[in-house]
This record gives structure tokens, C-alpha cells and sequence, in this order.
């Protein structure tokens, strides 16, 4: 079921009634009984993958709180008869024990993702480079993987580390995992910030449950009257690589970053936003990611649920880790303290970006785009000290026109990484982002040619409109911080801006016949 | 704590140390300054931060990494 | 929450209720020009006259008999429920729909559309049901015709379909918002151009000859719905060549209407002695027929139903002459407006395809 299905829209709107009406012990098994319907109407199959790894994380969990519960006991009844070496060693074996635990857990579920998804891959690459003819095999893949498995795995290292409690409910491991907004494109819940709401008992709140409808229709706005509007220039544009060139290379780029921009926010708005309406709070997963000076901020801002998961499940463990402050020791002995330094973050750095890559797809355009984050974060990390060098001379740092600057340069440099993800070909986005340089066709936007992309003047008059809305929302939030609450204050403007919003999404909104409907981009990771 | 004080003082020299206490959270240190603290920490103090404990809590400020060693170095 | 967000709520919700229904009656194609067939189904609504006889079926009864001829000449009473390529299910529903109005004493039903037994295609699907009152009758009906793409609640809140309809809304989207004009008379859509019948392409020889079973359920519906509520069903195959009638297919009709002790006439053969001239009588080379043509094949059609049903003659029938006066008036009416565009253009400026290309002047 898309987002954008009318199934899914009376799914959730059935799911808000019956939550509301039902006693309220029994509104998080109402959750897992949708969510188990959601994953069924895309594929049966999907639910034996999904409960495999719920039950796995389940189970490990359990036994170290096992192991847990036994330790608290026999430290506390032996309190006074060991020494402190002793409860040391005690405690180290413990933790031994709960690491072979983990580390099966992982094994699993890794392993899973890995079969699933990467499979094909492997065999093609293979094929590529020995000229074999190996041929793919028929997998399933199971709707979000990639995010569920993340989600559980941060589960049970968290558990592991101690960070949270073991749940012993199945059941309630289950519903973390397979919670169906968050099943189609994330954000990656973290069991310490998600469990707190998830189970609790929720009232029906007027404010709380408008508060999510608003959300719900922002998301549905950037994505139904922008992303799938523009989607149609952009699959135009990438598809046929022959005709656009140069000057439409720009264009697709930054049609590429609005569209995805408001397809991913968009989706996520839609997700947080259900979670809100059944008073289940879910951390931010964007906190208006255009609006970064540097790609460094840009990644603090932009999908920071996956972006949190990777630093710290993969780089501080990977940097902390004995064997890389080893290396770190030896490397400054050897190599000069200024390269020394950097041995380690940059290793543990290259690791994590290659990974996000090979998270987001199995395709080496992917892998790609990802070290070409890692090169940029790089230089611009190499660059600062000149950087600051600079303004401390000109004082420029911290006057408007130049963060305005700092910002297009970021939103331009992202975009531009992006022409991988977007071509799916890493020689050929070399070959067209070289054709910006070499191909000076600026006429295209003055002689017609943009309207024949797929959008009318219609079209761009309504995705003008949007962009001046969402921009000035945007800027709104950046200054003043959060919208919604303060409009709620006014009844007057709050249920008008949701009557208008809603009118605008039915009206302009790029849906039915005549529209191709879109999957999120994300869908597919 | 003056070994730390000159950890973070390599890292940042304007960075007032004394009284920031959002040093996470307002970005003035990263993940990378942070990995650098941990090695350094290791290297110079001797105390193994692992990755659980690497959270803005504990780095937000100059006074709770202290504690952390502290509470480390204690285990 | 306190009163007033309540009351703020409420009117919001019937603000945008009304905003959307607005939307919705402006954004809906108004089929006032040009193309007028989607504007058919919901005509019947205002016609208050009582029907003896009912016609359903494509074009080949709303473009083939016209119901003043049939008024004038024998006083039947008659509306057409038909509409552009208006498949078995429909024509099924479209009765099932009328009889919540009246019930006719004879329900004519052309059979050329048992040649289709799956949907077909969504615009056509949509002038035939747009029209339709939202009923349960309605929603069957969509549901059996609907085309991959299409969606039942798209039919039950149409702006769904017709939202984008915001960018190219022209002036009889406003003008005929509220109101809309007749653009037929009790179902019959009059041309009076003339364009001979010319040679028609040899028919291509079918896999197979078998009129499809979900056709032929729908037909057999039909007959026991006319069953039921004690009406006359009578089949008939409108004197036109093209598409053509296989002998097949006409075959295995005689063979459903004895089975069912139906009358089935098949006009084809009759051309001649109804005095139809192909020469004059259509205004497409053969394919509908004109005024003219529409007035031959409803004399004819006219007496044969007047002679083996009893039905009523209403020119005696003070309050419905009364009613039939003003369609007929209109009929001339519309009659004399073609012909004087003839004379003035030498073609129809205002009706069909030139008008579909030109648009309004």
C-alpha cells in the first residue's frame, strides 16, 4: 500500500477510530494487528522475514536480561565476600557471554539483509570483473528491510551496551519493529525514544491528534502536489541522456533536489505525523537539511535517523575500538603527529560512508556516491583551518549574504553528489555532470524547451507556488523554530490553513488518471 | 582534569571550555573532535571511553567528560 | 476543547465540504458542445413525462430513432437511455437505475454492444456513468465497468478524477455550472447533415464468433429484470452496416430471444422496405443516422410496436400532450437552427466534429 494509495489513506483513517474507541490496553495491540495487515497486503511472505528478526532480537534481549538479572543478584547476595578483582572478572565473563549473544543476533540478521538485497549484486560484480556468467537468483525482498533490521539491530546493541532494557514481551518487540509508517522508507526508531510512547495507553487529545492531521497533510501536500508533479521532468530528463545535456543537467539536478527533497520529507511527515495523531512521539528525522553551511551539517540535518545509526553503531565503536587506538598510537609514532591524527577518523570515516552507500542500494553508483560524501566531508575538513584562517581576515563568517552563500554552495554540492543517485551509472553521471561544463545550451530557458518535460505552465506556476510556501514555512522555522504549535493558538488560521491545505492537495495535487502514481524513492532501500 | 583541559584546548583554542555546556549540541565539537578526545584521552590518560558512553551527555561539556573519566577510571 | 474551537471546527468542515462540492460541479466536463454524449445519462432526470417505452442502448438507438417521430405519429411516449458506446452492463444498470422512476410497458434494447464483454475504455465509461444519481445502482454499475486504472470513489467524488480539469476550464464550465442545457431530445441527439453511406471495408473474419459469455449474462439480466417488473423486453439490430452484424452474433441473439420467448428484429434487411435512403438519411458516410434517417427507421419501428403492444396515445392524453408539445417545439426548433447553419456555412458549425475542433465560436 503507497502512501499515496486510497487504501492506505481509509487504512489509517479506519485505524484512528477504532485506536480511539477501543480500551486503551488494547490500542498497541491494535498497532501490531494493523501493522501485521500493512506488511500482509504487500506480501504474506514478508511477515516470516519481519518475525524472524523481531523474534531473534527478542530472544537475545531476553537472555542477556538473563544474564543481567543473575549478575545483579549474585553481586548483591555476595556483596561483601568479593573482592573487586573478582566482581571484575565476574562481570567480564558476563559480558563475554552477552557478546556471543549479540553477536549471533547480528550474524542473523546481517546475514538476512545481506542474502536478500546483496545477492545479485555480488554475483554481478563478479561477473563483471571475471567475465563469468553466473546468473542472479529470484529473491524476495522484504518491504524495508534495510530500515527494520536496522531498527532492531540498534535494539539489541543498545541492549547490549545497557543502554536499554530488555523487552520481554515478544509482542512488544514485534510492534517496535514492523510499527507500519515507519515501514516503507524509515525514520530508523531508536527502541529508547520509540518504547517511552509506543505501548502507553493514549486518550483521544484534540490538540495532539490535529497537531498530527496537520503534519500528515504537509507531507501529503510536498509530496502529492510537488514530488509527484516534477517526477515526471526528472524521470524525462535522467531517462533520456542522449537529449539533455548540459544546461538540462542543471536542471535535473535541482528538480532532482526539490523532488526528492519533498518526496522524502514529504514521506516522513506523513509517517511522524500518523505516529503523532495516536500520540506516539518519533524523533525528527529532518530538520530542514537545505538550510545546512556545510555537508558536515547538512548530514546532522538531513535523514538523521540513518545518519545517527551508522556514527553510532559503525564509527564511534569502529574509531574507539582497541585495535584502532592502537593503530592511532602507532601511526602518530610513525607517520607524524598531523597524519597520525587523521589515520583513524578518516579509516573509520571511508568505512561508514562506503557502507551508507551499500545501504542505500546494491549498485556501485550508490557505493560511489557515498565516498563521494566521504572525499567532500574530507576536504572540507582539511580546508577549515584555512577556512578559518579566511575569517578571521575578512570577517565575513556570521553576515546573512554569506551564509546565504554557504547555504547554496551546500544544497549545490549535495545535489551535485546526488547525480549518482540519480543517473545510476557512475561513468555516465561523470559524462553528464562534464557536460554542464563543455555544453552551453542556455537557451533552453528562454525558447520553450522546460515545457516539454511533462510540465505544462501550469505545472511550474503550481510548483512556483509551492516552493514559495514551503520556503517561507522553512524560513519561519529557521528563525522562530516550530510552526505548529504557535498556529494552534489561532483556531481561526489552524483549521483554515488544514481546510486549505487539504482542498490545495485534492486540487493540485498530481495523483489518478493521467498522473503516473510514484513509489518513494526511498521504498526501495 | 588539566591534562583533559589541554586535550580540548589542542582541539579548539577559542572554545571556552570553563563554561560551554552544549558543546554537542551547538555543533562546537563534532564526531570527529569527539574521536579525537577519545584517543587522546586514551593515549594521555589512559581511560578507554567505549562507544556507549559516547553520548552528548557526556560531552556536552568540559565538566561532564571529567566525571565520565572519573567514573571510569573507577570501574 | 472549548466551544469555540468546536464551532471553529465545524464550520471548516462544512466550508470545505462546500468548496470541494463546488469544485467538483465546476472541474466536471459540462458535454454542452461538441461532444454532448456525456451529458445524455443525466438528462433523463428532468424529463417528467411518462415513458411507455424505453430504449437503451449506443449509438445505434440514440442517433437512429427519434422519439418526436414516434410522438407525432403514434402518440407513444418514449425517452432513449443511451449513450456513446454504452456496453451491456450498463445499458443493464441504466434500467435498473430508470425503473426507480417509472416502468415503461416495453423496453427496446439495440444488441450491437454484445460485441463488447469486458471494459472498455474510461472515457466512454465516464460519459455513460457520470451522469448516473449516486445510488447503489450506480456504484454496481461502475464497479462492472471500471478499467484497470480506475477507481470506484473516483466515480463516487468525481473531482478526484477531474481535479486537474483546474488548468484548462473554459467559459461552459462556468456558464453551465449551475444549469444545462438539453442537448438531446428525451435521449435522442439530432444531426441533419447529410454525408452518403460509402463503401465499407470488407469485415474482417473473427477468431471466433462466440458473442462473449459476460455480454450475454448481462443481456439475460436484463431479460429477467424486464421479467420482474412485467415489462415487454424487445431486441433489436438498428438498420446500419457498420460495425458490422455478423450472422453469427445474429444467430445466437434468435437463438436467447426464442429461448426467452423475446421478439428480436434485425432492421438490416429492412432497409428497403422502410424506406431508408443511405444516400440521404446519414450524415457520416453511413455510420448514424441523420434526422431524417432517425424519423424513417422510428415510423417504421413505430408501427410495429404500436401494432403488437398496447400502448397508450397520448396525443389524447391532455397534461402529456402538454409536455410532448414543448419537446416537439423544441425539436423544430433545434431542426430550423441546423439548417440555417447549413445554409449559411454549407456544413454544421455548432454540432459535431467541426464544432469539437473549433470549439465554441
Amino acid at each position: 500500500m503507497l502512501f499515496t494509495s486510497y487504501g492506505f489513506i481509509a487504512f489509517i483513517a479506519i485505524l484512528f477510530v477504532v485506536y480511539y474507541i477501543v480500551p486503551k490496553k488494547w490500542q498497541w495491540p491494535l498497532l501490531l494487528m494493523a501493522s501485521g495487515v500493512f506488511y500482509w497486503i504487500a506480501d504474506p511472505r514478508f511477515i516470516i522475514f519481519i518475525c524472524v528478526t523481531s523474534l531473534s532480537a527478542w530472544g537475545s534481549g531476553v537472555l542477556m536480561g538473563r544474564i543481567n538479572d543473575a549478575q545483579d543478584l549474585y553481586l548483591k547476595e555476595n556483596k561483601e565476600t568479593l573482592s573487586k578483582e573478582e566482581k571484575k572478572a565476574y562481570k567480564a565473563s558476563n559480558k563475554k557471554r552477552k557478546w556471543h549473544i549479540l553477536l549471533g543476533c547480528l550474524i542473523l540478521n546481517i546475514g538476512i539483509l545481506s542474502v536478500t538485497k546483496y545477492t545479485n549484486f555480488v554475483i554481478n560484480s563478479i561477473n563483471d570483473v571475471a567475465h563469468t556468467g553466473l546468473k542472479n537468483v529470484d529473491l524476495i525482498i522484504p518491504m524495508g528491510i534495510s530500515f527494520y533490521t536496522f531498527q532492531t539491530m540498534s535494539y539489541i546493541i543498545d541492549a547490549y551496551r545497557g543502554t536499554v532494557k530488555p523487552e520481554r514481551n515478544p509482542f512488544k518487540v514485534l510492534l517496535f519493529t514492523s510499527f507500519f509508517p515507519q515501514l516503507v522508507q524509515g525514520p530508523i526508531n531508536r527502541f529508547g525514544d520509540l518504547s517511552k510512547s509506543l505501548y502507553e495507553p493514549h486518550r483521544f487529545s484534540e490538540k495532539v491528534f490535529s497537531t498530527g492531521l496537520m503534519r500528515i497533510l504537509w507531507g501529503y501536500f510536498k509530496k502529492l502536489v510537488v514530488a509527484d508533479r516534477i517526477i515526471v521532468a526528472v524521470t524525462a530528463l535522467i531517462q533520456d541522456t542522449d537529449s539533455y545535456r548540459g544546461a538540462y543537467v542543471f536542471v535535473a539536478m535541482f528538480f532532482y533536489a526539490f523532488e526528492l527533497y519533498c518526496d522524502f520529507t514529504g514521506g516522513i511527515d506523513i509517517t511522524i505525523g500518523i505516529a503523532q495523531a495516536l500520540g506516539i512521539n518519533m524523533k525528527e528525522n529532518f530538520i530542514l537539511p537545505y538550510f545546512s553551511k556545510d555537508i558536515k551539517e547538512y548530514w546532522n540535518r538531513w535523514h538523521i535517523s540513518m545518519g545517527s545509526w551508522f556514527t553510532d553503531y559503525i564509527f564511534y565503536p569502529l574509531s574507539v575500538s582497541p585495535r584502532m587506538l592502537k593503530l592511532s598510537k602507532w601511526s602518530r609514532e610513525h607517520l607524524g603527529k598531523v597524519i597520525g591524527k587523521r589515520v583513524t577518523v578518516y579509516l573509520a570515516a571511508f568505512i561508514v560512508w562506503f557502507t551508507t552507500g551499500l545501504w542505500h542500494g546494491a549498485a556501485w553508483n550508490f557505493i560511489v556516491w557515498g565516498l563521494m560524501n566521504f572525499v567532500v566531508i574530507m576536504i572540507s575538513q582539511e580546508l577549515s583551518l584555512l577556512y578559518d584562517k579566511f575569517h578571521k581576515k575578512f570577517g565575513f563568517k556570521g553576515k546573512a549574504w554569506y551564509s546565504v552563500w554557504e547555504i547554496i554552495r551546500t544544497i549545490f554540492l549535495m545535489s551535485l553528489i546526488r547525480m549518482f543517485d540519480c543517473y545510476r551509472n557512475v561513468p555516465m553521471t561523470f559524462k553528464m555532470v562534464g557536460s554542464m561544463l563543455t555544453s552551453f545550451n542556455l537557451k533552453i530557458f528562454t525558447d520553450g524547451s522546460l515545457l516539454k518535460l511533462g510540465l505544462n505552465k501550469y505545472d511550474y506556476w503550481v510548483l512556483l507556488a509551492a516552493l514559495v510556501i514551503i520556503l517561507s514555512v522553512s524560513i519561519y522555522k529557521y528563525r522562530k523554530g516550530e510552526v505548529r504549535s504557535k498556529l494552534y493558538e489561532k483556531p481561526w488560521l489552524w483549521y483554515g490553513a488544514m481546510s486549505a491545505m487539504f482542498i490545495a492537495i485534492i486540487v493540485f495535487g498530481a495523483y489518478g488518471i493521467g498522473y503516473d502514481s510514484t513509489q518513494f524513492i526511498y521504498n526501495q532501500f | 582534569m588539566e591534562e583533559l583541559m589541554d586535550i580540548l584546548t589542542e582541539l579548539h583554542p577559542d572554545v571556552d571550555y570553563d563554561s560551554c555546556t552544549t558543546l554537542v549540541d551547538d555543533r562546537i565539537i563534532d564526531s570527529f573532535d569527539i574521536i579525537s578526545i577519545v584517543s587522546e584521552v586514551a593515549a594521555r590518560l589512559d581511560v578507554q571511553i567505549p562507544a556507549e558512553e559516547i553520548v552528548p551527555e557526556n560531552f556536552n561539556s568540559a565538566k561532564a567528560l571529567a566525571a565520565l573519566i572519573e567514573r571510569l577510571e573507577n570501574e | 476543547m472549548t466551544k469555540k474551537r468546536a464551532f471553529i471546527i465545524v464550520f471548516y468542515i462544512v466550508l470545505t465540504v462546500a468548496v470541494l462540492w463546488f469544485l467538483q460541479r465546476l472541474f466536471m466536463p459540462k458535454y454542452q458542445y461538441g461532444i454532448v454524449e456525456g451529458a445524455m445519462a443525466a438528462e433523463y432526470y428532468e424529463a417528467d413525462e411518462p415513458h411507455e417505452v424505453l430504449f437503451v442502448g449506443d449509438c445505434e438507438v440514440y442517433e437512429a430513432v427519434s422519439p418526436v417521430t414516434l410522438y407525432e405519429e403514434y402518440g407513444i411516449s418514449s425517452y432513449i437511455r443511451g449513450s456513446a458506446q454504452q456496453l451491456v452492463w450498463q445499458s443493464y444498470y441504466l434500467l435498473e437505475d430508470a425503473l426507480k422512476y417509472e416502468t415503461p410497458k416495453v423496453v427496446v434494447f439495440n444488441v450491437l454492444a454484445l460485441k463488447y464483454d469486458e471494459p472498455q475504455s474510461e472515457s466512454y465509461n465516464r460519459m455513460t456513468l457520470d451522469g448516473m444519481r449516486l445510488s447503489m445502482t450506480k456504484i454496481r454499475a461502475v464497479e462492472e465497468s471500471m478499467t484497470d486504472d480506475e477507481k470506484l470513489i473516483e466515480y463516487i467524488f468525481p473531482i478526484l478524477r477531474y481535479h486537474s480539469r483546474w488548468s484548462d476550464l473554459d467559459s461552459d464550465d462556468w456558464d453551465y455550472l449551475w444549469d444545462r442545457d438539453k442537448v438531446t431530445h428525451n435521449g435522442y441527439y439530432m444531426r441533419i447533415d447529410i454525408k452518403p453511406e460509402a463503401e465499407f471495408p470488407d469485415p474482417p473474419l473473427l477468431a471466433d464468433y462466440k458473442l462473449g459469455d459476460n455480454a450475454m449474462y448481462w443481456l439475460s439480466k436484463m431479460a429477467d429484470l424486464c421479467e420482474e417488473n412485467g415489462i415487454e423486453l424487445v431486441l433489436i439490430k438498428s438498420p446500419i452496416l457498420f460495425p458490422h452484424w455478423y450472422d453469427q452474433w445474429d444467430d445466437q441473439v434468435r437463438a436467447f430471444a426464442e429461448s426467452r420467448d423475446l421478439t428480436y428484429i434485425n432492421f438490416i434487411d429492412d432497409r428497403d422496405a422502410m424506406g431508408l435512403d443511405m444516400t440521404r438519411d446519414t450524415y457520416d458516410a453511413g455510420l448514424h443516422l441523420n434526422k431524417t434517417g432517425a424519423e424513417t427507421f422510428a415510423r417504421y419501428l413505430g408501427a410495429i410496436l404500436n401494432e403488437n403492444y398496447d400502448l397508450t396515445d397520448y396525443r389524447e392524453v391532455p397534461e402529456v400532450a402538454q409536455q410532448w408539445e414543448d419537446i416537439c417545439e423544441d425539436y423544430h426548433d433545434m431542426a430550423q437552427a441546423q439548417y440555417e447553419e447549413i445554409i449559411e456555412y454549407g456544413y454544421l458549425r455548432n454540432w459535431g466534429s467541426v464544432a469539437v475542433q473549433l470549439g465554441r465560436p
